[in-house]
């Protein structure tokens, strides 16, 4: 059992919570995941750790609530109890020495790209940070992406905040004004990812993706997550979740994310509420 | 002695038709007017041959013997002396081919339902022990050493090394990755074949035995095992990690959606309850028509799931003949009598989707037996235009599973084989690292449970050993 102690709001239906887990956070590092459970008849769901406090001995974790159990998750009270976190699995990014990054996080994919600024920003990188979202209210975590970047521009799908467009906008922008990067960062839906991909590969950017692939174990035992890189069968919970964007096949990716959504419906229909 | 003239007698099994759409356990069981005349017929050979077919030596001819007098529990205890998890080995040992293979009467054809029996002694046992509200409780053995010793894995292995590690009087702690124990018997095997009341029943065993059980620790990750070991928390380990790593066939179509490892399959439909969605939050998807390939248990588990998830064609595609089908006969017949049909002689040559990505059907090709191959059966050759299309939604690979590389390649030293699997050098299980042993199939590739639990034991017995002649020599 694993203590929640801490929760809030970010935006709609987006929150942080600090949960207790001394063993993972002690070993945790950028690129890490957890796998969580929140109940016995629950399913193991994985999160990004995006953070971690090993003398506190707890993960920060920041969750999208889009169906039953993210939404099961976030309406644990402060103090109760998480019943099973697992990890940090994954394998976690290397951090090379890196003169200029660009960063490119749509909507929750801010999370995930946390711990990488922190670690890149640890070895001297220059980071300029494209921060995006349908709407002003999702645009989550600035000030932490302000700190851990030397430049941020902001994008929202309908301009009610920063440039009006889609992250691919300025990131196309910079790289076509013959600017130099060493690599490119992109975390946040497959779609975005595999578009940002798609840029950088137009310029040769080494580029970073994380993905988001279905799972069960997180261990390499089910296969279940498989991905295709360059053609090859990749298992995203122990090969990466960090892989070459330009290698990914983000098409398959996409309608295997899909495969279960008549069920995820049916869960959300039976509770009377819909999935976001 | 004349009874050895009966037949051996027969378990009862649910009618196929009502069992083949729920999850309820197949075999009924004996009641104990069967099981004493089963026992009758045992002939209490001197020589005990039966003994010497069974992995972990269970006292066969001692404990039927108890049978025959009506001591169920006597004779459960009797067992529990070699086999702490006799309600588990009794429903999935492969008897036919271990204890009951070797027992004189199989010459007849009528070998004692050694299995049936070991069965039915557990189940009394329990029944017995839960209506004075005793639980699975053991006496808790005297705490004797220092040491401490950490068992990696809760499968079978693990869960046999740790209760024999107690039981000499050693403080040990069970690490688990998953969030639930037991391995396979969990993950793996469905509760119409070995239900988890039982399995939780075992564990609980164990654990009253003073065994600390620590689930949600992915050893390697969770924790380093080269500091376990170096920190001095740990005198010795077992290592139990079992063959966690889906094979795939490696043709086109494989991550079309609708396409299952085993494992995959499996673990949504047993560890995780998906056959109780939406009760369970997991899902599983099975279509109208599935083709399993593979022929050996974990075969037959997911097409008899399939099954029972609602699947109308289920079949069961292989590319040998029906004699070299690993599968135990049991299971072999039961998935018959549920209608699983088999595509014999049949190799898999592409999964073909639909414009959604979905399987669609599965082209295969014909295959027959050639010459002898390295494992001395007759290798299957493709048959040149032999090409058909069988017709389905779902696909589910059942064609083995390797040494998950999770721990082993996390440990400084330590010895692997070429498949990936650790490298022992005795019987004992020692590894390439002084105090560190394994066993079960992280050792010898994908087995059986009862060979598991057997490494298991002698893992603990030579742990033992090593730490008291230290400790002499100290
Ligand atoms: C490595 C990794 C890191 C992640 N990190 C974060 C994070 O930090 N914060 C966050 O909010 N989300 C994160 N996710 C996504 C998160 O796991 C899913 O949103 C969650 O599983 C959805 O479950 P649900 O029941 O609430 O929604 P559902 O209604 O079940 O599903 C919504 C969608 O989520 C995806 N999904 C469903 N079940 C799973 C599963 N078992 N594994 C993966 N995806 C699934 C599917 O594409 C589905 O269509 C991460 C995913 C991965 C693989
Ligand atoms: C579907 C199926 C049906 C089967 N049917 C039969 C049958 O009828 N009869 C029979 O005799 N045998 C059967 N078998 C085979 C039998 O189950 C196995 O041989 C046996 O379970 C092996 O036991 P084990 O303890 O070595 O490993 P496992 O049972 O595989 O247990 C290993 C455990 O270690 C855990 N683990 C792995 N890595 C780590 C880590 N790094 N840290 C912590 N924990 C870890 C795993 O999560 C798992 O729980 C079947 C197998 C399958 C898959
Ligand atoms: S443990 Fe298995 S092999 Fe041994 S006697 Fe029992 S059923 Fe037979
Ligand atoms: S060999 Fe058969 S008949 Fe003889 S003791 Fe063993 S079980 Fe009984
Ligand atoms: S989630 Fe099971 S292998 Fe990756």
């Amino acid at each position: 059992m694993f203590k929640v102690l801490e929760k809030d709001l970010l935006a709609e239906n987006i929150y942080r919570m600090v949960v207790e887990a001394p063993l993972v956070a002690e070993k945790a590092k950028a690129g890490n995941f957890v796998i969580v459970r929140v109940s016995d008849v629950g399913e193991r769901i994985p999160l990004t750790i995006c953070d971690n406090d090993p003398e506190r001995g707890t993960l920060t974790l920041i969750i999208q609530a889009v169906g039953k159990s993210t939404r099961d998750l976030v309406n644990i009270p402060v103090g109760d109890y998480v019943k099973d976190v697992l990890g940090p699995l994954g394998t976690a990014t290397e951090i090379k020495d890196m003169g200029r990054i660009i960063a490119v996080m749509g909507g929750i994919g801010v999370a995930p790209m946390l711990p990488l600024l922190r670690a890149y920003r640890k070895k001297g990188a220059e980071i300029i940070s494209i921060l995006g979202a349908r709407t002003k209210d999702l645009l989550i975590l600035q000030d932490e992406v302000r700190s851990l970047s030397d430049e941020v521009i902001l994008v929202t799908d309908d301009g009610s905040e920063g440039m009006k467009g889609l992250v691919t906008d300025p990131l196309r922008q910079r790289l076509e004004s013959g600017e130099h990067f060493d690599m490119a960062i992109a975390i946040g839906p497959a779609r975005m990812m595999q578009a940002a991909s798609k840029v950088t590969k137009e310029f040769n950017l080494p580029t970073l993706v994380s993905l988001n692939s279905i799972m069960i174990d997180g261990t390499g035992m089910c296969g279940g997550c498989r991905v295709s890189i360059n053609g090859e069968t990749k298992f995203a919970c122990v090969d990466g979740p960090d892989f070459d964007g330009h290698a990914v096949n983000f098409d398959e990716l996409v309608v295997r994310q899909g495969y279960y959504r008549d069920e995820e419906d049916h869960v959300c229909r039976t509770l009377g509420e819909e999935r976001v | 002695m004349i009874p050895a003239k009966r037949n051996r007698v027969e378990m009862p099994r649910r009618d196929p038709k009502e069992r083949s759409s729920d999850f309820i356990e197949v075999a009924l069981g004996l009641d104990p007017e069967m099981a004493i005349s089963e026992a009758e017929r045992c002939l209490n050979c001197k020589h005990k041959p039966c003994v010497s077919g069974c992995p972990v030596q269970v006292p066969i001819p001692e404990f039927i013997q108890l049978v025959v007098q009506g001591e169920f529990e006597a004779a459960d205890a009797k067992i529990k002396e070699k086999n702490s998890l006799p309600a588990v080995c009794g429903r999935v040992c492969p008897q036919e081919s271990q204890c009951e293979a070797v027992c004189v009467l199989a010459k007849r054809g009528q070998p004692i339902a050694i299995g049936m029996l070991e069965r039915f002694v557990a189940d009394q046992a329990s029944a017995a022990k839960k209506s004075r509200d005793e639980g699975a409780q053991a006496t808790k053995p005297e705490k004797k050493y220092p040491e401490r010793i950490a068992v990696i894995g809760s499968g079978p292995a693990g869960l046999t090394c740790g209760a024999d590690l107690a039981g000499y009087g050693y403080e040990v702690d069970i690490f688990e990755a998953l969030h639930d124990t037991g391995g396979v018997l969990r993950y793996g095997i469905p509760e119409f074949r070995l239900p988890k009341s039982i399995v939780d029943e075992e564990v609980e065993y164990v654990k009253s035995l003073g065994v600390n059980v620590f689930t949600n620790v992915a050893v390697g990750l969770t924790m380093d095992f080269n500091e376990m070991l170096r920190s001095g928390k740990y005198a010795a380990a077992f290592i139990g990690t079992g063959a966690g790593l889906p094979y795939f066939l490696n043709i086109p179509g494989e991550n079309l959606n609708g396409v299952y490892s085993a494992n995959e399959f499996l673990t949504r439909a047993n560890l995780m309850k998906a056959y109780l969605f939406p009760e369970y939050d997991t899902p599983i998807k099975v279509g109208k028509r599935v083709a399993v390939v593979g022929a050996g248990n974990v075969a037959m588990d997911a097409a008899r799931v399939s099954r029972r998830l609602g699947a109308e064609e289920v079949y069961i595609v292989y590319r040998r003949s029906r004699e070299e089908m690993p599968a135990r006969l049991e299971e072999i017949e039961n998935a018959e009598e549920e209608g699983i049909k088999f595509q014999l002689l049949t190799n898999p040559a592409r999964i073909v989707g639909d414009e959604k990505f979905r399987v669609r059907a599965m082209e295969c090709v014909r295959m027959e037996l050639g010459e002898p191959d390295s494992s001395g059966r007759r290798r299957p050759v493709e048959i040149p235009g032999s090409l058909f299309t069988l017709e389905v939604d779902t696909v589910v690979v059942a064609v083995g599973q390797g040494a998950n590389p999770l721990l082993t390649t996390r440990v400084d030293g330590l010895e692997l084989n070429k498949w990936g699997n650790i490298a022992t050098f005795d019987e004992a299980g020692a590894t390439s690292i002084p105090g560190v042993w394994a066993g079960g199939d992280i050792a010898t590739g994908a087995s059986t449970v009862i060979s598991a639990m057997g490494a298991g034991k002698r893992a603990a017995l030579a742990i033992h050993e090593w730490l008291t002649a230290k400790r002499d020599n100290a």
